[in-house]
């Protein structure tokens, strides 16, 4: 196949992708007994529930709502949210996403290192007390989840040795950013080890890395100059899995370190039944893994040589 | 860990052509899995959680649910050997529980994970062409899911039906879902949405047979497509299995903690050892010994998982290609 129709059919994918996404979560929440309404402590009157019903547009049939909200939704306006009633789903989104995107992009910032300096030495020193213990740290990392993490940091750090601030959100770069950043790149960073060990060991043996050492380079030029970039490639399609795991994380680690951002908002969505928050969140999250599985799909013959030209 | 165990397959490899004749696969990645100690320990100590996890309930004095309001937030002592905590409910006994549901949840999920992935997967993989397509279209989608919303999703709807409770299987189930805490809708959406990586590796084990002599043969020999892919596709495609499995199970684990932690999953007074973390988090810097309890079985657990699934992999390596 040639390779731009290849990138066409690739980002025409997305669409089915996410109207399936959609159409998935639109069934689910509705065929889900109890309304948004349902669940308040004081019972709202029939007659006002008649109203809001109404004026929410949930009197109409499901095939409307589906489309209405689905029409809505390509123009950026993912609804009303029902729990905070002055607010739109897309303002809540305006207002936390980004917080949600530098916390995640600062968590990533340090997987990426940590992960890859790990793994990198794990190889290099193969079968020594350094492999060891970066082997074993990566395999602790992927044995606890983030809002263990996070609560033994906010323990530790803010409330004994009060290092750093219990919890709150000023920008990626103040200290109160430091605590869920490094709780949320705890899996990344043993994920990214763990597959930049393996795929660097791989490497190490090939024979263009013997021949390399062959001409006389330094060790030092034989990893960062060839081993490096190709051991790189591999670890790349984990990427996927990072994100979604950023995603995730998120949740729990907003709530524990009291970050205003859009897990924590999802969370609470489902017990009250706020179907646009729920659908908004789930399309958003959706639309960010498929675009990034997208790029490294594309990236990936890109930074292969032997792939090119497919 | 991983290195040293492949370092002495290779080892035992030419042992045991020499020695003892060729045995069987099993039996030697059993003898390769016997010399990693890390697995080993991590085997015992899945077993002896799962022995407390059985017989625990039965020997304690206490019950998960008993309050004792004259013994609200103690320290460890004799009494309560892991403390109290804020309503008097010893800790110990309560992750004793959570061992039940944690393990249960593992168990079945990874069970309908194999239910689905299994025959899917071989399926795709054997007979390739539309149905392939058809198969593979499904995981890519389900593959772009945030995971733990839509599981969340999932058993909100499940739970709801099971509320309603309209007869039938239904009332079975709900019966069973009140017994399990409220979890049937957490089996169900994890094992919906998880199957996906067991699927794609059976499919590409599949695929790879399919070209075999042995599958050709029993083609040849008139064995419909049924029973190739149930006597000979399937039954060799085990090794990845176990792995994929055993990495699994403390997945299933992880996200069930994490949805009983944000108050979705388990419903009180049943333990999880996710909830129990969460029930800490507030009063964790007077009381850390509530939250480091829970926090380090979990933690252990799924460890104990991940050492024997390595173990497993490494040992089961000259069967498969090393991932």
């Amino acid at each position: 196949m040639n390779r731009s129709a290849y990138v066409i059919r690739r980002i025409l994918l997305i669409i089915p992708t996410l109207l399936a996404i959609y159409t998935l979560t639109f069934l689910l929440i509705h065929a889900t007994p109890g309304g948004p309404w349902s669940d308040t402590d004081k019972p709202i009157p029939p007659l006002v529930l008649e109203r809001l019903n109404e004026a929410y547009g949930l009197n109409d049939p499901l095939w409307k709502q589906y489309v209405d909200y689905l029409k809505g939704a390509i123009q950026g306006d993912f609804g009303p949210s029902f729990s905070s009633r002055s607010r739109t789903v897309t303002d809540i989104i305006v207002d936390t996403f980004p917080v949600s995107l530098q916390l995640g992009v600062a968590a990533m910032a340090i997987a990426v290192v940590t992960g890859f300096t790990l793994g990198t030495l794990g190889a290099i020193r193969h079968n020594t007390a350094i492999d060891y213990v970066s082997s074993f740290l990566a395999i602790v990392g992927i044995s606890t989840p983030s809002y263990v993490v996070a609560s033994l940091l906010v323990l530790l750090l803010a409330s004994e040795l009060h290092w750093l601030p219990t919890g709150g959100w000023d920008g990626m770069f103040s200290t109160k950013a430091i605590i869920p950043a490094l709780a949320l790149s705890f899996f990344p960073s043993a994920i990214l080890a763990r597959y930049t060990r393996a795929s660097m060991l791989d490497v190490l043996s090939s024979d263009y890395i013997r021949t390399a050492r062959a001409k006389g380079l330094s060790e030092r030029a034989v990893i960062i100059r060839h081993a490096l970039r190709t051991s790189m490639l591999p670890v790349v399609t984990v990427a996927g899995v990072v994100f979604a795991d950023i995603i995730t994380g998120s949740f729990f680690v907003e709530t524990i370190a009291s970050v205003p951002g859009l897990g924590r908002y999802f969370v609470s969505s489902i017990s009250e039944r706020d179907y646009p928050v729920i659908l908004g969140t789930v399309l958003l999250f959706g639309t960010v893994i498929t675009i990034m599985n997208l790029i490294v799909d594309l990236l990936y013959p890109l930074l292969d040589p032997r792939l090119q030209g497919r | 860990m991983s290195s040293v165990a492949v370092a002495e397959s290779d080892a035992t490899l030419q042992d045991n052509r020499g020695a003892h004749g060729i045995e069987s696969l099993w039996r030697s990645a059993l003898r390769r899995l016997a010399k990693n100690k890390v697995a080993v320990i991590s085997a015992w100590f899945l077993a002896f959680l799962i022995v407390i996890a059985i017989v625990g309930p039965m020997v304690l004095p206490y019950s998960y649910s008993e309050q004792d309001h004259s013994a609200v937030t103690q320290p460890p002592s004799l009494e309560h050997p892991m403390g109290t905590d804020q309503l008097g409910r010893d800790i110990l006994t309560r992750l004793v529980f959570g061992a039940r549901v944690s393990l249960t949840v593992g168990f079945v999920v990874e069970a309908v994970i194999l239910i689905i992935g299994v025959p899917l997967g071989a399926i795709a993989g054997y007979f390739g062409g539309k149905l392939d397509l058809a198969i593979m279209r499904v995981v890519d989608v389900l593959y772009a899911m945030p995971n733990l919303l839509f599981v969340i999703v999932i058993m909100t709807f499940l739970r709801g039906q099971l509320e309603a409770d309209s007869g039938g299987i239904l009332t079975f189930l709900s019966g069973l879902d009140i017994k399990l805490g409220g979890l049937v809708g957490v089996y169900i959406g994890l094992g919906l949405i998880s199957w996906l990586t067991v699927a794609r590796i059976v499919r590409a084990s599949a695929m790879a047979l399919k070209e075999r002599e042995f599958v050709e043969a029993a083609v040849s020999a008139g064995s419909d497509n049924r029973r190739v892919l149930m006597r000979h596709i399937m039954p060799n495609t085990i090794a990845p299995i176990v792995v994929a499995s055993t990495l699994g199970i403390p997945g299933a684990i992880l996200y069930e903690s994490g949805i009983s932690f944000l108050g979705l999953g388990v419903i009180p007074p049943m333990p999880s050892w996710g909830l129990m973390i969460s029930e800490a988090i507030p009063s964790m810097r007077s009381y850390p010994y509530m939250l480091i309890f829970p926090a380090a079985t979990l933690s252990l657990t799924v460890l104990a998982f991940n050492f024997l699934g390595d173990g497993l992999r490494d040992a089961l390596d000259p069967w498969m290609k090393r991932s």
